[in-house]
């Protein structure tokens, strides 16, 4: 049961990161893709109506972390308090640039929202992926099954690890480049003219310093956490997960060429599944492994009861398959590119 | 310890009472939305759309910061409550992440198309939107207070081998009754913060003689519906929610009564200040034999007094809760006068004339923020010391590891970044008031039709 539930929190984490992904990523480059007022509506229109829906999956994910593995909900979120709280700021102020920015045309009221929220998305970006770093390279728990993590020590991967060290912002880099990517692929698919042209542009050009600091990256996780090589060489069907994540990587680049750009945004999406699959399958049982493996928490440790376990995965079933058709229906509603016309509402007048 | 426990719960308490100015306004406007939306689709007058339309920008303002700081809380059990969460994470997580996965996504899916696809939608489409935001929230709002109604008086648990409370019965936890009537009370709360806001803004449209035929439409709904919820609030609702205290939490009732000794026939305090170091009530202005019978429906039933019960019982801010009490209660009975008189007015036909009336509701907007913060700061302060009535204190539920410093750190950031909220969300309610509801005024309406077809 506690297995299951590791890998349905896993799947609405990898969710996450696919739907808010996108939007962080068109934020990470709303500067340098969209110069003019214009371009910049283009953008803002398309995340506009998804984006909350998006964020959503981080709080229904995290409610779902919170009542299935209760343990791992106290230590972790207690002890990354500082990086989760600086998390918390850059959502508020993203929330805020999104939502307000339109409602006042002024040359001193957009351009500081545009601001706000390109570096808000950006740090949001570096911040996940040093978290996702964190958790697979293991905390200082100790016997109590607490710990308490700076900002940062002295950068290096001993017992008293702060949140950024090289390996967690070398991760927390790649997360950036390789949303602004996705991002970029969305922008490209969802707007037209410049704006498109210049995302596809980016897209294209980073793809280069991803696949490198993937493969870096890769290479170094190995011997940051050596569950990671137990598993792949325990149950060898798990390279389903990294393959599907260089068919990913191999896709973006064959069809920016082709000029698709659907697919080439399905392709990332393929790479950022794979990416977080393989991170997951690495770690497990592992929910948060501990520098000291002793106190590592695993799925066992970490659970709930068992009753509990059982009646969440009734509702929780129903609440997913709800929650897929509104989405199925909400962006079958904004399909297609967004529209730069100055017709009206959306309303009748 | 104690310093670090302060810092949390200041830390707490503050983030909670600023997210929920938001949720308030959303939960009562997403009733009056979806009474526009069927007036609209009942008339065929257009007039009913476009003052729809008029709230729902207000509405998705108050929505995204309701958002923005909403996410803080569910966070804040984890970062500042750990150990709490560690022992009970498997009982209130469930309605948290049911709250996510039931209403959020329903909400924000639906609050999506409500805004941005009335074309595309149709008349009958957009109704149907406007109903599921409603559905959404007021869905959120239950499952909300049914994790604190699970932390007033818990139920469907069992305790497992190492302490942790295990859910032994979701339905128990789910349907608490304490949860049901608590729900009532606090909704109602809601509606009547929504009604009072829409009658303020019709009440300054006609006082201003500008966009009456939309004050009206306003001032008409706020106060229909404001007079019902206003009844409902004292009566059944609060009447049960008092029992509740009663009946499960003597020293709360005696806290909130400021009830210091055991008496039969205890009056009801309407004015007075507590002592608490000479346990007595300063100029206390009574009405005979009130509590006991409100509470017991007997005139000289007896009523427990503090003295009578355990001071590690007691809770620890007894001023503070008596006058949240207080202060609820009062306003509680201004709000039914206020709403009362106003229908008496709209029934007579002289609602829309009487100056001082519409004085009288545009100056009341502040109230019902102020009665819902007590009312909460009532529920809450009573519970201590408490964190789940009867099984775990305050005390041990915070993070044994988050120190006072780090606390007082994202306090102070907190502040700082809410207080810009605040002004930002004055600043732009009051912009859309200005604007108005007629068409064509808005910066906005240019840039939804980016998505208009």
């Amino acid at each position: 049961m506690e297995t299951v539930w590791f890998c349905l929190v896993g799947i609405m984490i990898a969710i996450y990161v696919l739907l808010d992904g996108f939007d962080l990523g068109a934020g990470a480059i709303h500067l340098w893709v969209a110069e003019t007022d214009e371009e910049r509506r283009q953008v803002l229109a398309s995340i506009g109506p998804v984006w909350d829906g998006n964020e959503v999956w981080l709080v229904a994910a995290g409610g779902t972390l919170y009542f299935a593995f209760p343990a791992l909900y106290a230590s972790g979120f207690s002890g990354f308090y500082l990086p989760l709280m600086i998390v918390l700021w850059l959502l508020i102020l993203r929330g805020a640039s999104v939502e307000f920015r339109n409602h006042i045309k002024s040359a001193v009221w957009d351009p500081l929202w545009d601001f706000l929220f390109c570096a808000s998305s950006l740090l949001l970006a570096v911040f996940f992926g040093a978290a996702l770093g964190n958790v697979v390279r293991g905390v200082p728990l100790d016997a109590s099954g607490y710990f308490f993590e700076p900002l940062w020590t002295d950068f290096r991967l001993g017992e008293e690890t702060g949140v950024l060290d090289w390996y967690t912002i070398l991760v927390g880099v790649l997360a950036l480049l390789a949303l602004v990517m996705h991002g970029g692929l969305w922008v490209q698919m969802k707007t037209s003219g410049a704006v498109s042209a210049r995302a596809g542009k980016l897209a294209g050009r980073i793809w280069w310093s991803v696949a490198a600091l993937t493969a870096v990256v890769t290479a170094m996780t190995f011997t940051v956490q050596p569950q990671v090589k137990e598993n792949f060489t325990t149950w060898r069907w798990g390279f389903i997960f990294p393959l599907l994540a260089v068919a990913g990587m191999a896709g973006v680049i064959f069809e920016l060429r082709k000029n698709d750009e659907r697919k080439a945004f399905l392709a990332s999406c393929a790479y950022l599944t794979g990416m977080m699959t393989s991170v997951v399958f690495g770690v497990y049982p592992m929910v948060l492994p501990a520098r000291n493996p002793v106190y590592s928490l695993t799925v066992t440790t970490a659970k709930a009861g068992e009753y509990g376990l059982k009646v969440g995965l009734v509702w929780w079933v129903v609440g997913m398959i709800l929650a897929a058709g509104y989405f199925t229906l909400v962006y079958r509603s904004f399909a297609g590119k967004v529209a730069v016309d100055k017709d009206s509402h959306g309303y009748g007048d | 310890m104690g310093q670090a426990l302060d810092v949390h719960r200041l830390h707490f308490a503050f983030t909670i009472t600023f997210h929920y100015i938001f949720p308030q306004l959303t939960m009562g406007l997403a009733l009056l939305l979806v009474y526009l939306k069927t007036k609209a689709l009942r008339t065929g007058d257009e007039h009913y759309n476009r003052a729809a339309r008029f709230w729902a920008r207000i509405f998705g303002i108050n929505f995204a910061l309701g958002v923005v700081t909403g996410i803080p809380m569910e966070f804040q059990f984890g970062t500042n409550w750990a150990a709490f969460s560690r022992a009970a994470g498997g009982v209130i997580g469930q309605t948290l992440a049911m709250e996510g996965v039931f209403s959020f996504f329903l909400e924000s899916s639906f609050l999506g198309l409500f805004l941005f696809g009335e074309k595309k939608l149709g008349r009958m489409g957009h109704w149907v939107a406007a109903f599921l935001v409603f559905l959404g929230s007021w869905l959120s709002g239950y499952l909300i207070v049914a994790t604190d109604a699970w932390m007033q008086h818990p139920t469907g648990y069992r305790i497992g081998a190492n302490g942790t409370i295990l859910l032994s019965n979701f339905w128990a936890v789910l349907l608490n009754k304490w949860a049901l009537w608590q729900y009532a009370h606090n909704m109602l709360g809601a509606v009547q913060t929504g009604c009072f806001v829409m009658a303020a803004v019709g009440a300054f449209y006609l006082l201003t003689k500008r966009d009456e035929k939309y004050g009206r439409t306003f001032v008409k709904a706020g106060v229909l519906v404001g007079t019902v919820a206003a009844i409902l609030q004292l009566f059944p609702t609060g009447d049960m929610q008092g029992k509740l205290v009663a009946y499960n939490q003597q020293p709360t009732l005696a806290a909130m009564e400021g009830l210091f000794e055991s008496q039969a026939g205890a009056p009801l305090v309407i004015l007075g200040q507590p002592d608490v170091e000479k346990r007595k009530l300063d100029n206390p202005l009574e009405v005979p034999n009130m509590l006991s019978f409100l509470t017991y429906r007997q005139w000289r039933a007896n009523v427990k007094g503090l003295a009578e019960l355990p001071e590690d019982q007691w809770p620890d801010q007894i001023p503070l809760l008596y006058y949240s009490y207080h202060v609820m209660v009062g306003l509680g009975t201004i709000f039914i006068a206020v709403m009362v008189l106003a229908a008496l007015l709209y029934w007579r036909g002289k609602l829309y004339e009487s100056r001082w009336m519409l004085w009288t509701l545009m100056l009341c907007v502040p109230l019902p923020y102020i009665a819902n913060t007590a009312g909460w700061m009532t529920a809450e302060l009573g519970r201590q010391p408490w964190l789940i009535y009867g099984l775990m204190r305050t005390a041990h539920g915070i993070s044994p590891r988050v120190a006072a410093g780090n606390a007082w750190f994202t306090l102070i950031g907190f502040m700082g970044m809410y207080a810009v909220l605040a002004m930002l969300w004055l600043f732009l309610i009051y912009r859309e008031i200005e604007l108005g509801p007629e068409p064509g005024q808005h910066p906005l309406a240019e840039d939804a039709a980016v998505l208009a077809d």
